[in-house]
């Protein structure tokens, strides 16, 4: 069988898995970092540090009941969590995460490390991204209940407002790079400027970036932005009323947009993985500890914050965010004219 | 048969076949839903096609942004299954005139769409041949195409969006006064 086929079918299955297991690790990470936050140990029992935790959570929920309200509509009820996790699994695979690689020489040619090799990569993470907020609309209005409908709304007009400024900070690392390859992307930041300052555009853009991650944190529904699911006015928002692994599939796609949203920003603007002191083909070491960063970034914000007010994040997405983002592009267009590319 | 073709049979089954479920049964959210499986088979008909960017595009705007509109104005308005019976008696659109007229017109649609497709298979292969190879999968070929060739009809079109805005939020403050 042709060597690179197998390759290709084996990064498929490492990608996926490797997206489940960062899904758990976040929810250890996210225990670990509230706790110890708010002075406390956090899980310390199921294993070594409570690394097992995660997977207790799974098995616990796999043996509770499936419940579903006698009201819901029982066809868009059980697609809504699927839709949310497809979606979120999706929108990985145009990713790179490394240089190309022919895996020390077992195959004939080097193959790029992502699934899916499109010329429009970043757009497509756009669109699938834009898809997942189904899954989490059609939960709410399902659900029939009132506080799973107003998390749907809220969360859709959200997705709507904040798509916009996600949009505009992209599109202007697009007129950095001229190209909508995430892999051409990050082979445009190699290099050091000065020979000590690396050419990552995160120094070219510094509001892309900050408009890239505030934005980003009100896609994946994160607090200080988690209005779908406020628990103290919605009781749980869109999934009040799932249980067991239809509720936990909220929680995968959750985490996995996370590891997307971060794995993305690195490829745009932190440089992907490049970095000091690593051979190239350990380039993937540094991938994943930018992308460890961020989502710790993430958790820690999480922590810090007490979440907006719904009115204060209409007023901030459309009137600050927008115009920002706006004239950020323009500025980048225009330096790139004056300057060249 | 190629894949692709099987592919494109699939796919276009899908469409058509959501399309017409859209109209077909009465839940407005189920329409809505259907609707945006209608525009991903045809997003991934443009993708046979070679041209992703369009079916990104496809997704972006019609699947991702207007259609999440839709069932927006669906959930807030709480819509619930339409009544046959009370359409039927109260509707405007089923006064006879309105059925007659709109009868005509999806006549004269369907007249002009087999037009369009033979006119497309039969006049014109030479144009379609002439066409620069590539050139709909290349984002900067179509939009420098876009901005230069049809500068006039783009922002022709973008203005028409506009006013269409205008006009319903008009029609719809109409009530307030």
């Amino acid at each position: 069988m042709d060597p690179v086929f197998i390759a290709q079918v084996a990064l498929v299955l490492v990608v996926f898995h490797a997206l489940l297991l960062s899904a758990a690790g976040m929810v250890w990470a996210e225990r670990k970092v509230a706790a110890r936050l708010q002075q406390r140990f956090g899980p310390t029992y199921t294993g070594f540090a409570g690394l097992l935790q995660p997977f207790a959570d799974v098995f616990k929920l796999f043996f509770k009941e499936e419940l579903r309200p006698a009201a819901a509509d029982k066809i868009l009820f059980y697609i809504a969590p699927i839709i949310s996790a497809a979606a979120a699994f999706a929108a990985f695979c145009v990713v790179p995460f490394g240089p190309p690689t022919d895996f020390w020489g077992l195959l004939p040619h080097k193959i790029p490390l992502y699934v899916a090799d499109v010329n429009v990569a970043i757009l497509i993470v756009f669109a699938i991204a834009s898809m997942g907020v189904y899954g989490i609309v059609l939960a709410g209005w399902s659900s029939n209940s009132k506080y799973s409908l107003l998390g749907g709304l809220r969360a859709s007009a959200q997705m709507i407002s904040y798509e916009l400024s996600y949009g505009m900070s992209l599109a202007a690392v697009l007129v950095l790079a001229n190209t909508l390859s995430l892999q051409e992307i990050v082979n445009g930041q190699s290099g050091y400027w000065f020979g000590f300052i690396p050419r990552w555009f995160v120094f070219l853009q510094p509001i892309g970036f900050a408009v890239y991650m505030i934005a980003g944190i009100a896609e994946t529904n994160r607090a200080p932005f988690d209005f779908p699911e406020a628990e103290q006015e919605l009781v749980a928002g869109y999934h009040t009323e799932y249980s067991s692994m239809s509720f936990a599939m909220f929680f995968l796609a959750e985490y996995v947009n996370m590891v997307t949203v971060s794995a993305v920003a690195t490829n745009l603007f932190l440089g992907g993985w490049h970095g000091p002191f690593l051979p190239a083909w350990l380039g993937f070491l540094w991938f994943f500890l930018k992308v460890a960063a961020i989502l710790f970034f993430y958790l820690w914000l999480r922590w810090t914050m007490p979440r907006f007010r719904y009115d204060q994040l209409m007023q901030f997405g459309w009137k600050v965010l927008l115009p920002v983002a706006t004239l950020n592009l323009l500025a980048t267009a225009a330096g790139v004219l004056y300057f060249g590319a | 048969m190629a894949l692709e073709t099987i592919l494109f049979y699939v796919l276009g089954t899908l469409a058509v076949g959501s399309s017409l479920l859209v109209i077909g049964q009465r839940n407005p959210v189920y329409s809505v839903m259907l609707l945006i499986a209608s525009f991903a088979a045809l997003a991934g008909i443009y993708v046979l096609l070679d041209a992703p960017f369009t079916a990104v595009t496809q997704i972006i705007v019609y699947a991702g942004a207007i259609m999440v509109l839709f069932l927006f104005v669906v959930m807030l308005l709480n819509v619930g299954q339409e009544d046959a019976a009370e359409y039927d008696r109260s509707h405007p659109f089923n006064r006879p005139f309105v059925r007659r007229f709109g009868a005509l017109l999806g006549i004269v649609f369907v007249a002009e769409l087999a037009w369009a497709v033979w006119h497309v298979s039969t006049r014109q292969p030479a144009a379609i041949a002439a066409a620069a190879p590539g050139s709909v999968s290349s984002v900067r070929e179509i939009g420098r195409v876009l901005f230069t060739d049809y500068a006039f009809p783009f922002e022709a079109t973008s203005l028409l969006i506009l006013v269409a805005l205008v006009g319903a939020v008009v029609l719809a403050r109409q009530d307030a006064e």
